[in-house]
């Protein structure tokens, strides 16, 4: 660090400052942005590329047990993608799940610096922060997963809401989380104790406990808006994948009721059914759900879009996991982790021809096209769910490029196009300022990240430079340099610098009180001893603590 | 004149050679092809570093020595011929579409693996894994032929799709585990639990096998596919006895664990009598 850079004759674009395109320097110093660098630091010129922000990846699944073990479980998928060690950087495997080191090194060579890792069970926090370690450059940190654990729901059932709220700011603090996560919530219980079951309305019981997904949902919106968090609440809606899923979207949106809340990989959940016989085939009802969005400015959203090709479903929705299988009739894995969660996964592949791939690469393409505030809907293929993160300058294609869009739905079934209204929306096209909004700014925003996702004065000095082309896909492919709290990383097309990132986590305050609610809960009923559960802090090396601020009512993003 | 290599140095660790093959080799010089990159253990090498290389491209290559320790040769190739005269090392052939490769001495495991076309004869054994799916993937070889003149190790065909596997020996275990399709036909003696899982396709059996109790007889019958098959091994040079052109065959039908669509059809030594 230390450097002293000016980058001049760029294009800039930082829409956190209201900078459109203009041209004008950027300077660097002990890996901040400043106003203005001595003469002697070192000029960068860049006439005829773009200056933006470094990309933000508000939702991957890049570390943790259920990325080992999708790992393990194709090794076919990476033998033909060996990632070679060069001077600088370390070897690894790529494939649909890169190994952490390629993780680190492929999100780079795209422009990104910061990537949030979107599912760690509680137990699984300390293998994670350990992979995190070991995946270079970027800022990272993960969404713990709460929404289908036994002992926050036993308080929530026994109306005991304030020990809820400090047992969930307790979770998150001693797993060095940086935000909580639901996943289906309630269907966990349901899986476990009854066969191939799931819970499919948010008003049904989550047997057997005294409670509703409804309820739960609302509590933890709450709770995390009473904590302050940065990122309050990270919710994978009920009944993914299901067709007729957007009334549980929408639902679960109206549940916040001005509170903040993000909704995640919403492509997912914005499936409506056809009547007559062919009831299971979904349609798209991405209209009323970027609609919702875009007029509740509370209400924060990734897409999730879909890419053709390989991909790997995994989740903590064990029931989504054997529905997928059932599609392919493959190999996949299906687990339990004690008291806090599920999970599954599903080697898969999108195949263009297929209605229903067709139709979810449509409405993620949808989603994008209706939103009115790219704030607000931002970008992500949940990697490596919905595509790997390798396809997203493709996706920037798609969303910048109405011919090649147009080109793109020739080949892809036809019937799915039929049934949603992408056709609709081919006018728009995403100018260079909203893709900054929807890969930078935006998620910076939405994840309460203040010295992210811009170029003003303070910033954290992550910085990506691209070499203007009208393809856009070839441009957001390479970046010319990329430059992480100051250090030039990338030059010239290749690493030129180790770097390792942050990890970035919460410690929202609780009452010390609770442990002594939790502790004899831990005894009786996990395969661990209390006091061995919470990560020591020698596991974070190089982090941030990113502050909360309590008490504040859920503060609407704008 | 073909371009001829032959072994200078015995590597001291495995060596990755995908470059020796008709695919990369087309129309080099000797001198070009001595530059081409191999990966020896972790390190980046030039192929002459173990081989001296002389002679010019004509489709023809020939590459003498101890190649047990190289791997991948003839990776990918489309078309041409290429001639181990020595031992071949692991992956020999893998994913090749076409052309011929011949190994005058034994080849090492997964001969074949991921072969869509084309022909490999080894002159002497094969080791494990024949034609068979890389751990992981579904299938196993979808195209070709596969002959090997003397025995081989376990799991030959496995998950295969397509294709022809012969092995004029004997077979380890698990011969035609998981097949999808294709024929695999062995004139020795296999070992247990012949395939196991297979979907559909024929195994073929000179010598009485222990089949597994999740397959079922059917008939002894004599069909006349079996007859056109070994007259083909017959003319490619295998020991193929008028008995086994006669008969007649028992067929077991399996693996039931994949409804019965698969079958081993073994030679009935004991039956004197058409049916």
């Amino acid at each position: 660090m230390g450097s002293l850079l000016r980058i001049v004759n760029g294009r800039v674009y930082d829409p956190a400052n209201g900078i459109d395109g203009e041209v004008r320097d950027v300077c660097v110093r002990d890996g901040r942005i400043v106003a203005d660098v001595p003469p002697e630091a070192r000029r960068i010129d860049v006439h005829g590329m773009v200056v933006m922000p470094g990309g933000i990846d508000v939702h991957c699944h890049i570390a943790g047990t259920k990325v080992n073990l999708a790992r393990k479980v194709q090794p076919e998928d990476h033998r033909h993608d060996v990632h070679p060690r060069t001077r600088i950087t370390r070897s690894g495997t790529g494939g649909s799940v890169p190994s952490t080191f390629a993780t680190g090194y492929r999100y780079a060579a795209l422009g990104y610096t910061t990537a949030m890792e979107a599912a760690v069970t509680p137990l699984g926090a300390r293998s994670t922060l350990e992979e995190l370690n070991d995946t270079p450059v970027l800022d990272k940190g993960f969404f713990v997963l709460v929404g289908n654990n036994v002992l926050l729901f036993r308080l929530l059932q026994e109306g005991r809401f304030e020990e809820f709220r400090h047992a969930l700011a307790w979770w998150l603090s001693v797993t060095r989380a940086y935000a909580p996560k639901l996943v289906n919530p309630g269907a966990d219980e349901a899986w476990k104790g009854h066969r191939n079951a799931n819970i499919t309305d948010l008003d049904a019981k989550i047997d057997p406990f005294n409670l509703t997904p409804r309820q739960v949902i609302a509590a933890f919106i709450d709770a995390a808006n009473t904590l302050g968090l940065p990122h309050p609440v990270h919710i994978h809606c009920n009944n993914l994948g299901h067709s007729g899923n957007y009334e549980t979207t929408l639902e679960t949106m109206r549940i916040a009721e001005g509170r903040r809340a993000h909704i995640t990989h919403i492509q997912f959940h914005s499936y409506g059914s056809v009547a007559g016989k062919s009831r299971d085939n979904p349609t798209s009802k991405a209209s009323e759900i970027a609609e919702f969005v875009n007029t509740h400015p509370n209400i924060t959203a990734d897409v999730g879009a879909v890419m053709f090709g390989r991909s790997t479903s995994m989740t903590a929705d064990a029931p989504l996991a054997y529905m997928l299988r059932q599609f392919g009739g493959h190999k996949w894995i299906n687990a339990d982790t004690e008291m806090e969660s599920g999970c599954g996964i599903v080697p898969f592949t999108y195949q263009d021809r297929v209605y229903t791939n067709a139709l979810q690469w449509a409405i993620g393409l949808e989603l994008f096209l209706r939103s009115e505030d790219p704030w607000r809907m931002v970008f992500s293929t949940d990697h490596p769910n919905g595509g790997t993160f390798m396809t997203y300058p493709a996706l920037i294609r798609l969303l910048m490029d109405r011919e090649y869009r147009k080109q793109q739905m020739a080949h892809v079934n036809q019937l799915a196009l039929d049934h949603s209204g992408l056709r609709d929306c081919m006018d728009r096209e995403y100018s260079l300022y909203e893709i900054a909004i929807i890969t930078r700014a935006g998620p910076a925003r939405l994840l309460g990240l203040a010295d992210k996702g811009h170029l003003g004065v303070g910033a954290d000095a992550d910085i990506t430079i691209y070499e203007e082309n009208a393809d856009k896909e070839a441009m957001f492919s390479a970046p010319r340099y990329l430059i992480k709290d100051g250090e030039l990383v990338i030059e010239d097309h290749e690493f030129r610098a180790e770097h390792e990132g942050r990890i970035l986590h919460v410690a929202p305050g609780y009452d010390s009180a609770i442990e002594q609610v939790i502790e004899p809960f831990f005894e009786d009923y996990y395969s661990i001893r209390f006091a061995n559960y919470p990560v020591h802090e020698s596991y974070l090396h190089h982090h941030q603590l990113v502050p909360t601020v309590p008490g504040t009512p859920g503060a609407a993003a704008t | 004149m073909s371009l001829e290599f032959t072994q200078h140095t015995l590597p001291t660790v495995p060596v990755e050679a995908e470059s020796l093959s008709m695919a990369s080799l087309a129309g080099l010089s000797a001198v070009a092809a001595a530059k081409l990159t191999i990966v020896h253990g972790n390190r980046a090498a030039e192929v002459g570093d173990f081989f001296h290389v002389a002679g010019a491209p004509d489709g023809e290559v020939h590459i003498s020595g101890d190649l047990s320790r190289v791997k991948q040769v003839g990776a990918g190739m489309g078309a041409g011929r290429l001639v181990v005269h020595g031992r071949a090392g692991m992956h020999l052939g893998t994913r090749m579409t076409g052309g011929e490769i011949v190994v005058e001495g034994d080849a090492g495991d997964w001969v074949g693996s991921d072969m869509l076309g084309g022909r490999i004869i080894v002159r002497g054994n094969a080791g494990h894994l024949v034609g068979s799916a890389v751990r992981g993937e579904r299938m196993g070889m979808q195209g070709g032929e596969i002959l090997v003149f003397g025995s081989a190790g376990n799991e030959v065909g496995g998950g295969m799709r397509r294709g022809l596997v012969a092995i004029g020996g004997d077979t380890g275990d698990f011969t035609g585990v998981n097949m999808f399709a294709g024929t695999v036909a062995v004139l020795g003696r296999m070992g247990a639990r012949p395939g196991a899982g297979m979907k559909r396709g024929t195994i073929l059996a000179m010598h009485p096998a222990e089949m597994l109790p999740t397959f079922s007889y059917a008939c002894t019958y004599r069909p006349v596919f079996v007859r056109l098959y070994l007259a083909h091994l017959r003319a490619l040079g295998f020991p193929i006895a008028d008995a086994h052109m006669a008969g007649p065959y028992r067929r077991w039908c399996g693996d039931a664990i994949e409804l019965n669509r698969g079958e081993v059809l073994v030679l009935d030594t004991n039956s004197g009598t058409p049916p």
